[in-house]
């Protein structure tokens, strides 16, 4: 018997509830040769601010045991850049669009939306609120549920497309913001950005990160994040797309399990491409085995 | 560009503490141009989650070799791997040397292994030059042999002078530009980054063309996670980011806006 894979995030209609984690898979192109795009749920693209932005000096990344941190910075082309330089390609695919935006103000989230708005090609904005990595805004604005609500009733008065506020980790109840968010408007909401984190070169005494912080991804993470799912799914009834150290299938199936209506790979995809097709596939082969029909008959079922 | 998943083919040392990996490799193989590098997956180091980047030595329709030297955890990790082990590689990766100008004349450049990454190039080149190899002591001198095969002159430099000309690959270097049409040069170069510093301030003072191929930190190797990027010069005047993987690792030196 075939399993139905679709899943629903606000409007936005997933043929299979995986896509891949803002920041790790460029806008598109860059993988292109290596991942049949088609394939994806939805293809979730590189922060995007309201203009050009250069983002942090390098290092910008650093190799941890059995992760990494970076503070890339949010390097990017802007909205209008996005428009001119990726749209064309990414409408050649038969995929939704999920857009990332970040902004320094709150002002700046709103430029961003009418920028894009009219663009068919995106299907939804992710709004990060807690970027780790720039001076302002950032995590500002996703630590704090007062500026938080504001910013996502802002886009919401701008946009009927699927808004889905990124959610830090490092605050002290999850659920208040997963039922902030719900509040504001938000369709859904994706757990988690990286973990603030930070190493030390013993040799010059330096940060190894040219901005001394960043954000830790990849496995270690994995259990910090199916807990702020597993958190956040009790406090609202919005869908939830996870994300945090998904290298393999059985990762994905736990954060279903968990609450999560979707799921993102992130770090894995540099460290190995094929890794989104074989998290689909393995997520269809484990509902099939084990008799459910459709991927949301998974979701929120854990016994605890 | 391809990912790959295939097994080692053989797998010895080479001189010194230099060794060569010959990966099977029929998808990538074909698709290699001089210059170009692979990122490789080393299973052996399982507490580690990124690829390392190699430059492609040699490559044919069945598979493509590596030069390297254990010198980081790596490295060091792939000393045990054995004919028919499994490795994962993406590749070919990167811009690559591009081809050389009506009426110039090639130089090659290398520093230590840096000549693993010219050797495609010296062999693709219908003109052949002069070679400049530097390296600390005659053991970081390779391939010497193969190069003059091809039909190149080369020409050592060490530090220690235990082989040809005491002192930086610039010793052997700057007497001979003095002699050439500078202009007319073309040089193709790979080594550490003083060195290629050094030759791009000389490609700009004396009016030549230096490809340099750069080295900086990488992670996904294919355009995305934005690791490593230099400082590049733009028309206005100002620099933008460019990333050494995608948009390199080949530049001209007068595309580089050196930091200290």
């Amino acid at each position: 018997m075939s399993v139905d894979l679709s899943i629903k995030i606000g409007s936005m209609e997933m043929k299979n509830p995986v896509t891949v984690a803002s920041g790790t898979f460029g806008y598109g192109p860059e993988y292109a040769e290596l991942v049949d795009l088609n394939r994806l749920g939805a293809i979730t693209v590189k922060g995007i601010g309201p203009e050009e932005h250069v983002g942090n000096s390098t290092p910008r990344t650093f190799e941890t045991r059995g992760g990494m941190l970076n503070a890339i910075g949010l390097p990017g082309p802007g909205a209008q850049g996005f428009i001119d330089k990726y749209v064309p390609f990414l409408s050649q695919y038969n995929v939704p669009v999920i857009v990332n935006i970040w902004g320094k103000s709150m002002e700046d989230y709103g430029k961003v939306v009418e920028i894009l708005d009219a663009v068919d090609t995106v299907s939804a904005y992710e709004i990060n609120l807690s970027c780790p990595n720039v001076k302002e805004g950032g995590s500002a604005f996703g630590t704090d549920t007062d500026s938080f609500s504001r910013v996502i009733e802002l886009v919401r008065g701008k946009t009927q497309k699927p808004i889905i506020p990124k959610l830090a980790p490092n605050v002290s109840d999850i659920g208040v913001f997963a039922k902030a968010a719900e509040n504001s408007g938000a369709d859904a909401i994706s757990i988690m950005n990286s973990y603030p984190a930070m190493a030390i070169n013993i040799e010059t005494l330096e940060p190894e990160l040219a901005n001394r912080t960043g954000g830790l991804s990849g496995p270690p993470i994995k259990p910090i994040a199916i807990k702020l799912v597993w958190d956040a799914a009790k406090a609202t009834t919005l869908p939830i797309i996870g994300m945090g150290g998904i290298y393999e299938p059985e990762d994905a199936i736990e954060f279903m399990i968990a609450g999560a209506t979707a799921v993102a790979v992130g770090t894995a995809n540099f460290t190995d491409p094929s890794t989104i097709n074989r998290v689909i596939d393995g997520i269809e082969t484990y509902l099939s085995q084990k008799g459910y029909r459709s991927a949301s008959e998974l979701v929120g079922t854990v016994k605890a | 560009m391809k990912q790959e998943k295939t097994t080692v083919v053989e797998h010895h040392n080479f001189q010194g503490d230099y060794r060569i990996l010959r990966l099977a490799a029929p998808e990538v193989g074909p698709l290699v141009k001089p210059g170009q590098f692979l990122e490789l997956l080393i299973p052996q180091l399982d507490d580690r989650i990124l690829r390392r980047p190699f430059s492609i030595y040699k490559a044919d329709a069945e598979g493509v070799s590596i030069l390297y030297k254990p010198v980081g955890r790596g490295t060091q990790a792939m000393i045990p791997l054995n004919e028919g082990d499994p490795v994962d590689i993406i590749g070919s990766l990167g811009n690559g040397f591009p081809e050389l100008g009506a009426g110039k004349i090639p130089v090659l450049v290398a520093g230590g292994y840096g000549n693993a990454a010219l050797y495609l190039k010296a062999k693709e080149l219908k003109t052949k030059g002069i070679a400049f190899f530097g390296g600390r002591t005659a053991q970081d001198i390779l391939c010497v042999e193969e190069f003059k095969k091809l039909g190149w002159e080369v020409r050592p430099t060490t530090d220690d002078g235990s082989l040809g000309t005491k002192g930086l690959v610039t010793a052997a270097f700057d007497p001979w530009m003095q002699e050439q049409e500078a202009e007319k040069l073309e040089l193709f170069v790979c080594g550490p980054n003083p060195m290629l510093k050094a030759m791009g301030d000389r490609a700009i003072e004396h009016g030549f063309t230096a490809w340099l191929s750069m080295d900086k930190n990488m992670a996904c190797g294919v355009g995305a996670c934005l690791t490593c990027v230099i400082k590049r010069k733009t028309e206005d005047g100002g620099w933008e980011w460019a990333r050494c993987c995608k948009d390199g690792p080949i530049f001209e030196s007068r595309e580089i806006l050196w930091e200290e």
